[in-house]
């Protein structure tokens, strides 16, 4: 990673028209958003769906145009470029695999766009498909071939003309959970072996850590903070982030006030929070709360458990069983309880 | 009783499988093969000129007679007006049908859809004829052209040897603005499905790693596109091929297979020679397809 830019958003907005009966709604699918990704980075665009980061990355590709504002690919201004006159390539959501050409022949189309000698092809070819681990698959059909195997024909394909950004357009969505996971892993260590910026769209928070340098997480067209994943799930900026990144409690009004000493809203996460018998004294730095357990859930690896708060409110708090069994944990409900936690894993929200 | 018969069937999906299949079984087999079978025969059969009878022989005398000089030509020009026809219909049908599958609005794409079917509602005579008027010297094609003072190209055009004629509605021209007018449909139709099923993210893919739009159409619509354009040829092609209305309305003495099969076994009784002439554009098509495989057409299917 160094410290270019690669890709700038300045003010980027995407308004369409959505025409209802008589009536022509203007949406804004992407607003006002100024982002800078840097050079080598694995950046994520997070957000659920029609929070605008699928436009975000169509702006990028080339495939769809900013109503206003600028986007730059480094410092070259793209906003009005057709797709084939930026330097970024795309690994599409259905992968969008020539049908009627083997893997080999898709992988090379860019080459072969090119006009490169065949020779040359053939070597390059060769190199991806032994990148992505398919070598021997050339002759196939993309109709012949897994989820997993399109899915890295098209990442070939991508990356055989050495983009200076690739996009990812929730590449991953379409696989099982434990295809998802190792592909997770490798689709980090080939970004880490090519060196290349990848844009990484998605809507499931967990990938979007796994695999991130940085993260923009976008909610409504707009993006709600920018961070490491860490900064992201710790120090989620916003109500939103908190719901959104992990499961968090969100602490407002009285109660805030009753814990913190101050009336703005917090979030706590539920792992950081320490169940503790009913009078057990804090120690320097920490908040407390009491309550009753309502709700015991073991779920194995942890159990969650649902404190109700003498002040109102719910908390929700997670332990890992690392002594406990689940007879052990069940004897806990209906307990009155004493929660404690660290003053400095607490987000107070704006917002 | 119900419940038993119900039973029995559920258990033996083949007896109910065949019980469907046997009406269009029998028909394909009886009306479809069976004919073609016929014809098949009777092009072995020849017509003794001196009695004016059919004689039942083996003889492959009536094939030969395919081979005049008259008859090839017959041939050569039917075969030149499909190919023709077929590949203006093509140059016609694909934007369209690229407009209708990719860009229009669902009201205007049923519109299309509407436009371009509507005149096979109407009789096939009744638009022929006033195609006729339509092409004639005294036609608002003839009169447009004195409207705008260029009667001389006109004139000048129809003086040309082959495709001109004494009018628009006497000429090849004629033959072939007509024939590209009511087989059209079936060239859009084909085409539109086909263009329909192609991903949008493949023409994005391909713009992605760096193709223009010349570059997307040629290696990535046209072969996505082409068994919907080998399927409208069929039609076209086969169709134009058959055809003897047409001719005989617009064209002057010069025959085409179809008026030729009409006049042979109509006019003068020679079932062998229609039967043998039949056989030529089955096998103009059988060909045709072949060549098609051989380009790949079939690939993509």
């Amino acid at each position: 990673m160094s410290d270019t830019t690669a890709i700038e958003f300045k003010n980027v907005s995407r308004v369409f028209s959505v025409k209802q009966e008589k009536l022509v709604a203007e949406v804004k699918a992407v607003d006002n958003v100024s982002l800078e990704i840097r050079d080598g980075e694995f950046f994520s665009l997070l957000g659920p769906s029609g929070s605008g980061k699928t436009t975000s990355l169509r702006m990028i590709a080339g495939f769809d145009r900013p109503t206003s504002g600028q986007i730059l690919l480094y410092g070259q201004d793209v906003s009005n470029l057709p797709p084939y006159q930026r330097d970024v390539n795309t690994v599409f959501q259905d992968y969008a695999l020539f049908p009627h050409m083997t893997v080999g022949e898709n992988v090379g189309y860019g080459l072969v766009i090119k006009k490169i000698a065949k020779s040359e092809i053939q070597k390059r070819v060769d190199d991806m498909l032994d990148l992505v681990q398919l070598v021997g698959f050339s002759g196939r059909k993309p109709a012949q071939l897994s989820g997993g195997q399109r899915q890295r024909v098209a990442l070939a394909r991508a990356l055989i003309n050495h983009p200076k950004v690739l996009l990812l357009d929730e590449p991953l969505g379409a696989l099982d959970l434990k295809l998802r996971q190792q592909m997770q892993i490798e689709l980090k260590a080939i970004q880490q072996r090519v060196g290349i910026t990848f844009i990484f769209v998605t809507h499931d928070q967990e990938e979007a850590l796994t695999m991130s340098d940085r993260i923009a997480v976008f909610s409504q067209g707009r993006i709600e903070q920018v961070g490491t994943p860490s900064e992201i799930y710790e120090h989620p900026s916003t109500q939103f982030v908190a719901g959104f990144v992990g499961v968090s409690n969100l602490i407002v009004g009285e109660i805030a006030k009753r814990i913190t000493g101050s009336e703005s809203k917090f979030s706590i996460r539920p792992e950081k929070i320490r169940l503790g018998l009913a009078g057990d004294q804090p120690e320097a730095d920490t908040f407390t709360a009491d309550g009753r357990v309502r709700d015991v859930i073991y779920l194995g690896l942890y159990t969650r458990y649902l404190v109700e708060l003498d002040g109102g409110g719910d908390l929700v708090v997670v332990e890992q069983n690392l002594k406990t069994t689940s007879m052990d944990v069940m004897k806990a409900k209906n307990q009155q309880v004493r929660l404690f936690w660290k003053k400095e894993h607490v987000s107070y929200l704006g917002d | 009783m119900l419940n038993r018969l119900s039973t029995y069937f559920y258990l033996r999906p083949k007896v109910v499988l065949t019980l469907f299949l046997l009406p269009p079984l029998l028909w394909f087999l009886v009306v479809y093969i069976g004919s073609l079978i016929t014809m098949l025969i009777n092009s072995f059969f020849y017509l003794d000129g001196f009695t004016g009878k059919v004689v039942h022989e083996f003889t492959l005398k009536t094939y030969a007679k395919l081979f005049d000089p008259t008859n090839l030509q017959i041939f050569s020009r039917t075969t030149i007006m499909a190919a023709s026809v077929t590949i203006a219909c093509v140059i016609i049908a694909f934007p369209l049908s690229y407009y209708m599958a990719r860009f229009a609005s669902k009201r205007m794409k049923t519109f299309l859809y509407l436009a371009v079917t509507l005149p096979l509602w109407s009789s096939y005579v009744v638009r022929v004829y006033s195609w006729k008027l339509i092409l004639a010297q005294e036609g608002i094609i003839s009169w447009f052209a004195h409207l705008i003072h260029l009667n001389w190209l006109l004139d000048l055009y129809l003086q040309l040897p082959g495709i001109g004629g004494p009018s628009l509605s006497i000429s090849a021209t004629g033959i072939f603005i007509v024939f590209v007018y009511i087989w059209l449909p079936y060239m859009v139709i084909p085409i539109q499905t086909a263009l329909e099923r192609v991903p949008k993210s493949l023409i994005e893919a391909s713009g992605d790693l760096g193709a223009t739009p010349a570059q997307t159409f040629r290696s990535v619509l046209l072969p996505l596109a082409f068994p919907g354009v080998v399927a409208g040829s069929i039609f076209t092609f086969s169709l134009t091929l058959g055809d003897f209305i047409v001719p005989q309305l617009f064209g002057n003495s010069s025959f085409y297979i179809g008026k030729a099969v009409l006049t042979y076994q109509g006019t003068s009784g020679n079932i062998p020679l229609a039967a043998a002439f039949t056989m030529g554009p089955i096998v103009i098509m059988i060909t045709y397809l072949l060549i098609a495989r051989k380009l790949g057409a079939f690939d993509a299917l």
